[in-house]
Parts: C-alpha cells; sequence; structure tokens
C-alpha cells in the first residue's frame, strides 16, 4: 500500500510540474532572469503548492500516525549550518546553468529527452558521490537518512 | 520587465496546486516529505525496507509525462544548455542539493509548507545564487 501511494503521489507530482510549465527549463530561466524578460510563471508554482502544502501540514501535525500506517517523519533539523547554505549555492548555480532541479530533470527524462537523461546522470553521479564521500568521512554516517 | 508572451499566471498556479496536492498526499497517506532530491539521494544509501517506495515514488514521476500525454500534448521543453554544461549543471545540482539536504521541493515547497527557518534560509540562498548565475550568463559572459 505505501508503494501505491507513494507512486500515485509521484505521479501527481510530475503530472503538476507538466502544468505548471516548470518541466521547460527556458521558463525556469526566464524566472530567473531578472535582468532581461522577467516570466514571474515559477513564483505562481510556489504560491499554489504552498497554500496546499500549509493545509496539507496542519492535518499532519494532528495526527500521530499516517493514513496508510506507521510514523509521519518531518525533518527534525533546525540548525543553519554551513552546508546547508554551501549545498544550496551549488545547487543554485547548477540550477541556473541548466534550468532543471531534481523533479523536471525526473520528469524530462520520463518523456524521453536526451539532455534530461545527460543531466539525470550527472545528477546521480554526483549524489552518489556525496553518499560515498559521507560514508568515508561525514558526520551523516551516524544519522539516518532522512527523506527530503 | 515582464515577458507576457511566456507568462502562464494560471496554468502556473493550477499545477501549484497540483504540486502540493502531491506534497499533501504523501505527507498524509505515507508520512514522508515529498522532496525529489532526498527520495533519489536515498536509493543510492541503500537501507533494508526503506527501498520500495523511493522507487515507487520516482517511477511516478517518470510516468508522469505518458499519463498526461492521454489528455493532452506534451509541452516540448527548450533546454538551452548544451551537453558540457548539462553534465556540470546535474553534478552541482547533485552535490549541493545533497549536501544541502533539500531542493525546490524540499525546502521550497515542503520546507516553506511547515514554516522552517532553515528551509526559508536554503530556499533564499538557492534562488539567489540562480538568479545571479543566469545574470553573469546572460548579461555579462553573453
Amino acid at each position: 500500500m505505501h508503494s501505491i501511494g507513494a507512486f500515485a503521489a509521484g505521479l501527481l507530482f510530475g503530472i503538476g510540474l507538466i502544468v505548471s510549465g516548470m518541466t521547460d527549463p527556458s521558463k525556469v530561466v526566464g524566472f530567473l532572469d531578472l535582468a532581461g524578460n522577467w516570466d514571474p510563471s515559477l513564483a505562481f508554482v510556489m504560491v499554489g503548492a504552498i497554500l496546499v502544502g500549509i493545509a496539507g501540514h496542519v492535518v499532519a501535525r494532528r495526527r500521530t500516525a499516517s493514513f496508510l500506517g506507521g510514523a509521519i517523519h518531518l525533518p527534525t533539523a533546525r540548525q543553519i549550518d554551513r552546508r546547508l547554505v554551501l549545498g544550496s549555492l551549488a545547487f543554485g548555480v547548477g540550477w541556473g546553468l541548466a534550468g532543471f532541479c531534481p523533479g523536471p530533470a525526473l520528469v524530462s527524462f520520463g518523456a524521453g529527452y536526451d539532455k534530461a537523461a545527460v543531466f539525470t546522470l550527472a545528477m546521480l553521479t554526483g549524489m552518489a558521490l556525496f553518499e560515498a564521500f559521507e560514508a568515508s568521512f561525514g558526520r551523516a554516517a551516524g544519522r539516518p537518512g532522512r527523506g527530503r | 520587465m515582464i515577458d507576457w508572451t511566456h507568462f502562464t499566471p494560471w496554468a502556473s498556479l493550477a499545477g501549484g496546486v497540483l504540486i502540493g496536492m502531491a506534497a499533501a498526499m504523501f505527507l498524509l497517506l505515507n508520512g514522508r516529505v515529498a522532496g525529489i532530491s532526498g527520495i533519489v539521494g536515498g536509493l543510492l544509501r541503500p537501507a533494508a525496507g526503506d527501498m520500495a517506495w523511493r522507487f515507487a515514488f520516482v517511477i511516478g514521476l517518470l510516468a508522469a509525462p505518458a499519463v498526461y500525454a492521454l489528455a493532452g500534448r506534451y509541452p516540448a521543453p527548450t533546454i538551452d544548455a548544451g551537453y558540457p554544461l548539462l553534465l556540470a549543471a546535474g553534478f552541482l545540482v547533485g552535490i549541493g542539493t545533497r549536501y544541502g539536504s533539500g531542493c525546490t521541493s524540499g525546502h521550497g515547497v515542503c520546507g516553506l509548507s511547515r514554516l522552517s527557518p532553515r528551509s526559508l534560509v536554503a530556499t533564499l540562498t538557492f534562488m539567489a545564487a540562480g538568479f545571479a548565475t543566469v545574470f553573469t550568463v546572460r548579461h555579462i559572459i553573453s
């Protein structure tokens, strides 16, 4: 049942990305290009998603277990540290260079675009390298995996 | 100046609502945060009992274009970046989202929905880096 829930959520998330126009990197870069012809669409995506997301969290906070059973895993990290800022900086640079972030890249890969496949492969390589590094040196070696 | 020819306020708002519904549904049904980089990254750190739902979510994302195509024509993307740039950008996104514990979905949508200060800092940081990168590429280099 958990896998069916996850599949449905992933599918709806992907369809939302397609409907919103965010699977098109030129639209994302159009938003990030404040000094050029600015396309504010991405801000509208965020507003729509966050408003519904807030409602979801209000309900989730009142519950002790998820509807399919099992705990509701909310991130527990609170600290604003160097990892958070440096990681987000690197992500933002990559995002600006290609106009892809992880979700839209996977959806475009699913649609069969070669360039999205190359981006996704490079992204997975970066993630795998991070895991290897963390397993060897990182403080996350003793930290449970958190979904984000 | 606003790019009125490409600006899609209603479609983007509607798509955003669907994304929010997916995130809310995932949290309430599965008890998980719909952060794509975390879900995918967890697949690269194999742990027993923690893999099936991650795969299922990713398969849902990959299947979205096919399901969408049943109702309408898939909007063809314009990908300006060439292959070397895509490799570099993908690598930065992979490392950065894992080191910073989240991406546009995990910090941007889910984190801001929880009113998390940590996610607000992350979102402002990657947005600022994105703005600066596009400014550099479009208005300084070229």
